[in-house]
């Protein structure tokens, strides 16, 4: 197979273990591309790329620029903040506008789950989820996975645990699909109010014992608390949660073996994770950032392969 | 499907022989010389001109590397098939190297104007020449042509000319194949 089966990503729930796996490969190329003394090629120099953050990002907007930077391709960017949106106009308003400049392809970011399953039914241009509120982040999954791969070999059989704000995480939702679809384990574990009721539908499974966690698992994937989405308070206070859910250098030491630490950043340090967890050999933070540009380009370029001439 | 058997392994055997030794007559030691194998068929040439320099004609380190051309294509999107990939191993820079680009088949020259756009991004080559196995006269459609050449080809359009390998196809042959 050469071809992803979508037209669009939208979300990990929509693709295959097989659109994985080519995607996968695909950025290992890329990854190749990205440490050469010339770090761009030339193949997507007649396509256009709208970047619509309705949402703030500094990662993922710059990780994703780049990618479509390195493909060469033309590159326009959109904050919420400075535009129309303010003065009432319409998502699809909004972004059919961007089109009408003749653009292809649409990285959109925005505050309300499945914007991006709404506007792929409205417009005419392939659409990457850059985030959709507490939803989705299929390119953050992708990456998250693509580092376990490069780090462990496969990522099937492999044990993860979550830890941290599963309620309001898109990263959690989009790292468990992602997970399960390669035969991975996957555990969560944080303070009951911030794991949702029926997580264990998504089968996995639960612990509120960070030490019984990081002992049972291979990866820690350590998720920020999202205060910004919080309208009511979900623990005691952040000291407290610090206390029973955050990983420093001794909790690591006292394991039977040695973990890796995954964030998908921002990292609020002192709060899930310390600064000497953070900085340790164990910690492939800035790996899967790395990754996350070669994981965007694969994303990217294999979808620029659907436009029509 | 009819095909036609245009050199034989002995064929092949000889123009690789009389291919090494154009080679050494230009570049003598290898010094400042690199091979290129242009992915995906032009690196089981590449590996042959190397042994042949090494083992038979006693040269000694030679460098050699693959170069896969797919992102720097002119043809991303137009064609039926989506476009696959292969593997880059050049473990050196090219900066003021002579390159030799191998390539088993030169047809319409656009594999080599995308190689030699990809070999770019590994410095700045101080010569490049070309070296193809078969070289299909009259259907270039744009100004490249060998430095070493193994045989010249007249074949139309409509005909394909197939370069098989014994390590995988399991013998050293070409043929034209006709639809």
């Amino acid at each position: 197979m050469s071809e992803l089966s979508v037209n669009h990503l939208l979300g990990i729930k929509y693709i295959t273990e097989d659109d994985i796996n080519l995607i996968f490969e695909t950025a290992d190329h890329f990854k190749e591309i990205i440490n050469r003394p010339i770090k761009k090629v030339p193949s997507l120099r007649d396509i256009t790329i709208a970047n619509l953050f309705f949402e703030n990002s500094t990662r993922t907007r710059l990780s994703f620029e780049l990618a479509e930077k390195r493909l060469s391709a033309d590159v326009i960017n959109f904050s919420a903040a400075s535009s129309s949106v303010k003065k009432g106009e319409t998502l699809i308003d909004t972004v059919n506008n961007i089109l009408s400049m003749k653009v292809d392809m649409v990285v959109m970011r925005h505050p309300n789950p499945g914007a991006s399953v709404f506007l792929s039914k409205h417009v005419n241009a392939h659409i990457i989820n850059a985030g959709d509120g507490p939803h989705e982040h299929p390119t953050q999954a992708l990456l998250d996975s693509y580092s376990i791969r490069e780090k462990l070999g496969s990522v099937a059989g492999k044990k993860v645990v979550i830890v941290g704000d599963i309620l309001h995480s898109r990263v959690a939702l989009s790292n468990i699909f992602a997970l399960k679809l390669q035969g991975a384990e996957v555990k969560v574990c944080g303070p009951k109010t911030l794991l949702p009721k029926y997580i264990e539908s998504l089968g996995v499974t639960v612990e509120t014992n960070l030490i019984k966690a990081l002992e049972w698992c291979d990866v820690a994937n350590m998720l920020r608390i999202q205060n910004e989405r919080m309208e009511i308070s979900y623990y005691p206070s952040t000291r407290e949660y610090t206390q029973q859910f955050g990983v420093n250098k001794q909790i690591l030491d006292t394991l039977s073996k040695e973990i890796i630490i995954m964030h998908p950043g921002p990292i609020n340090r002192g709060v899930e994770i310390t600064s000497d967890v953070a900085d340790s050999k164990q910690a492939i933070i800035l790996d899967q950032v790395q990754n996350g540009v070669a994981v965007r380009m694969a994303v990217i370029y294999l979808l620029a392969s659907k436009i029509k001439q | 499907m009819s095909q036609k058997l245009l050199l034989s392994a002995k064929e092949v055997n000889i123009i690789l022989h009389r291919l090494a030794c154009q080679l050494i007559e230009n570049h003598t030691h290898f010094k400042d010389t690199v091979l290129i194998g242009v992915q995906p068929r032009g690196i089981f040439l590449a590996d042959r001109m190397k042994n042949i320099l090494e083992q038979e004609y006693k040269v000694s380190d030679i460098r050699l590397g693959y170069l896969d051309i797919t992102f720097y294509r002119d043809d991303f999107r137009r064609g039926e098939k989506p476009l696959e990939a292969n593997t880059t191993a050049i473990d050196f820079v090219v900066e003021d190297k002579r390159v030799v680009f191998i390539d088993d088949v030169l047809y319409t020259g656009r594999s080599i104007r995308s190689a030699l756009t990809a070999i770019q991004s590994f410095g700045r080559p101080s010569s490049i020449e070309l070296l193809t196995l078969i070289d299909r006269r009259f259907s270039r459609h744009l100004p490249i042509q060998p430095n070493y050449r193994g045989r010249q080809v007249d074949a139309i359009n409509m005909e394909k000319v197939k370069v098989h390998w014994t390590e995988n196809e399991g013998e050293d042959a070409v043929y034209l194949i006709a639809d």
